[in-house]
């Protein structure tokens, strides 16, 4: 099978009100940043033919949303196809594309700006059923509260684990220059921040975030035109879980798990714990860093809160971008994830830079309480 | 277009009927109809699906990720599962996507699902609120346009335009008659060609409403293997040759006075390039075209076939696209007979598949079809083109 190659990322920094651009202006950036990287270009000689773009038409209030941004994405008069989903799927796709031998190179880009709506709940909402859950109120982080609740019973997670999340969180995100939320916080500020839907405090919350994040893929025998230091994605996986909340074991990491097996089967891990050296989470909310890090298989079920305090979180450097918890929009996440572990592969983060990090782990969440989610590997 | 990986196959297509109102099931049980469909003429059951892939448009029922309610019933549950939308092109998209994912080893049978309930929003408002909100919202009409029109009574005298642009109506409902599942099945006839060019109320310039698609409820779903398992699980499996998509930018102005080559024409000429294809209305045994209305039914044949002048006129009016004619273009009725958004440019190659298996039904064409051509439409004029094959015999160029 073709090996696909990561030949370069660039990442917008993200805000939580990017009132200066619309989404074209942080697109058209981040593709004038990977074309800076990479001489890329879209000619009918050898140029760029196949895009994948990320975005979602209820955060843009655009049908069809990728309508209005041809030219940034390089896609006039070329293949363009969006990932109407949590952006992490568009790389799983691209690899498919490049794969299946329809293409050799796939220029990847996402974002969304969570500023624009008047509550990114009110989108979030939208997401349940007319019928029976939309009016009782539900959205992704009311939801989002339930499981932890759940979680903190299973796991024995505290009022002070989250905030030293939190805290650690806003530490690594202060060395990121992509991050948006950089401000120092002490562990009592988080832990008596005004509760925003029991038990998630403010704090405990990802702020809303406006943001754009590119990659360009290319196959193995094509990517030494783009890049000398390629990162190799080698692993992709994805799962759904139920869609009741009634019908699901919140803490379970149901879906998760078997979103990591398939990615890792792919890319040939068979422990996690042993073989992976750092991971990337979306940490919409302090309690899911712990309970993501175990889906993952970093630690046993039940064990996050553990994990934590036995320093698991700078063995597996987790998060060292600062994570969801520092901003990142909702359905872009998944690729600041990825790009993050693509410059830590690379040796090219900077004052965050791990050492000794050969292959990573990123994951991302659609849906309410984790319905959904994805996995990729990327390695050196 | 590099070397393919490894080729599939199409083993499995449901429908659902088209109406303009399903009130007897909601979204999650529409979608399940059409997965029911799908497994049984596969003759498989959820076990056998690696990958679901789902698309419709957001702002058309206004549910945010709708897949994560789908999920009730699209079997998604436990499964890998993508969400890709293009507009229009949404369902061509997904056959597309499901093609390279299939083709790529990382899945060897993936389902698609396409699916519109536009009784449930405003069709013309959502596809208003495409437009940019400084520039065009306020001047866009949804979908309706005459340019078409009014260029082809330009270059054609208005007399032959109307004319032919009836006819083409008047063919689509003939073809739609035939189709138990079509949604708009008028019964017309060609001697009220005359009566319905002065009658038909007017949409915009000479755009009537007898021209204009549909706005229809319905899900079409379908089924792809590698050629290994397709070879195992089907008996007659219809073999994708090769994609293209084209887009362009939102903007009709940006190149000056003179027309810019349509992405139909582009896409076509790409792709038959690509595959050897010199002369398509020979080479095709069918074309299901999504076709938005008659006008611009008519008028992309010419594109997509690569035909000059007024030859893509002299073929329908010589009945050439007739299901008995050299290439019958969409036996289905087409899009002016039935259009869930969503689905609708999926159900071009699931009825063109259906025409290779020759089990169309009614609509079925009498001669052999070997070779089907199936497009897209979504967008500002974006293009989705698919080629597919009875045998896997076709030469690699």
């Amino acid at each position: 099978m073709k090996r696909v190659a990561v030949c370069a990322v660039a990442q917008y920094k993200c805000d939580s009100n990017i009132w200066h651009k619309r989404f074209q202006g942080m697109l058209l950036d981040v593709l004038e940043d990977i074309q800076k990287q990479t001489g890329m270009h879209f000619s009918e000689d050898g140029g760029v033919r196949s895009i994948v773009s990320s975005s979602d038409d209820v955060f843009d209030a655009r049908t069809i949303s990728d309508n209005g941004m041809t030219d940034v994405l390089g896609a006039h008069y070329r293949e363009e196809e969006k990932m109407a989903q949590e952006s992490l799927n568009a790389l799983g796709y691209a690899m498919s594309i490049i794969r299946s031998g329809h293409e050799d190179v796939v220029y990847v880009a996402g974002h969304c700006k969570e500023s624009q709506g008047e509550s990114r709940n009110m989108c979030t909402n939208l997401s349940y059923d007319p019928f029976y859950c939309r009016s009782l109120g539900l959205d992704y982080t009311n939801v989002a509260a339930l499981q932890a609740r759940v979680y903190m019973a299973k796991s024995g997670l505290t009022e002070e684990q989250m905030a030293k999340i939190v805290v650690r969180a806003r530490q690594w995100a202060a060395k990121n220059p992509y991050a948006n939320a950089t401000e120092q916080v002490e562990l009592g500020e988080v832990m008596y921040s005004p509760m925003l839907c029991d038990p998630i405090r403010t704090l405990h919350a990802y702020p809303v975030s406006d943001g754009a994040v590119a990659f360009l893929l290319a196959s193995e025998e094509k990517a030494h035109e783009y890049t000398d230091n390629p990162v190799w994605l080698t692993g992709f996986g994805s799962c759904m879980d139920s869609y009741f909340l009634g019908d699901r074991d919140l803490a379970s990491n149901f879906a998760l798990k078997k979103a990591a097996g398939r990615a890792y089967n792919m890319a040939g891990v068979k422990d996690a714990a042993e073989e992976i050296d750092l991971a990337e989470v979306m940490d919409c909310f302090a309690y899911q860093q712990p309970m993501w890090l175990e889906g993952l298989g970093f630690c046993g079920d039940g064990e996050g809160a553990q994990f934590i305090d036995e320093g698991g979180l700078e063995k597996y450097h987790v998060n060292l971008s600062g994570g969801m918890l520092a901003g990142n929009p909702i359905m872009t996440s998944g690729l600041y994830r990825a790009a993050e572990a693509v410059i830590q592969l690379k040796g090219e983060a900077g004052e965050h830079q791990a050492s000794g990090v050969s292959r990573a782990v990123a994951q991302s969440t659609t849906g309410g309480a984790g319905q959904f989610h994805t996995v990729v590997v990327l390695e050196r | 277009m590099g070397k393919r990986n490894r080729n599939v196959g199409i083993i499995g297509i449901g429908q659902t009927e088209y109406s303009s109102h399903k009130e007897h099931q909601n979204q999650v049980e529409m979608v399940n109809e059409g997965v029911r469909y799908a497994l049984e003429d596969a003759g498989i059951t959820l076990d056998d699906i690696d990958c679901v892939i789902h698309g419709n448009m957001e702002l058309f029922e206004m549910v945010h990720q709708p897949d994560l309610w789908h999920s009730l019933g699209s079997g998604a549950y436990g499964k890998e599962q993508l969400r890709i939308t293009t507009g229009g092109t949404t369902g061509a998209s997904l056959v597309c996507a499901a093609d390279n994912l299939v083709a790529s080893g990382m899945y060897d049978v993936v389902m698609a699902i396409g699916l519109e309930k536009l009784q449930e929003g405003h069709t013309t408002g959502g596809i208003t609120n495409m437009a940019d909100p400084l520039w065009f919202r306020h001047l866009q009409t949804g979908a309706l346009t005459a340019t078409t029109a009014t260029m082809m009574m330009e270059e054609f005298g208005e007399e032959r335009a109307k004319r032919a642009a009836m006819k083409y109506r008047i063919m689509m409902d003939k073809h739609a008659c035939l189709n138990p599942r079509a949604h708009r099945r008028f019964g017309l006839d060609y001697d009220q060609i005359d009566d319905l060019m002065n009658t038909s109320p007017q949409l915009v310039g000479e755009l009537r409403l007898i021209h204009m698609c549909s706005q229809s409820d319905g899900a079409c779903v379908m089924i792809f293997a590698s050629e290994e398992k397709a070879k195992k699980l089907c008996k007659n499996p219809v073999w994708i040759r090769d994609h293209i998509t084209v887009h362009r930018e939102e903007t009709f102005n940006n190149f000056g006075i003179e027309m810019p080559e349509m992405t139909h024409h582009y896409a076509a000429r790409k792709l038959f390039e690509r595959n050897g294809v010199t002369n398509p209305v020979e080479y095709f045994d069918v074309f299901e075209m999504y076709d938005p209305s008659a006008w611009w039914g008519l008028d992309w044949a010419r594109e997509f076939l690569l035909l000059k002048g007024d030859e893509h006129i002299r073929l329908l009016e010589d009945g050439e696209f007739d299901l008995d004619g050299k290439l019958p273009i969409n036996p289905s009725g087409g899009v002016t007979a039935s259009n869930p958004i969503g689905a609708t440019a999926m159900l071009r190659p699931a009825e063109a598949a259906m025409q290779i298996r020759g089990d169309a039904g009614p609509q079925q064409i009498k001669k052999e079809v070997r070779h089907a051509l199936a497009s897209g439409f979504g967008g500002t004029l974006w293009t989705v083109l698919i080629m597919l094959e009875k045998d896997l015999d076709w030469q690699e160029v």
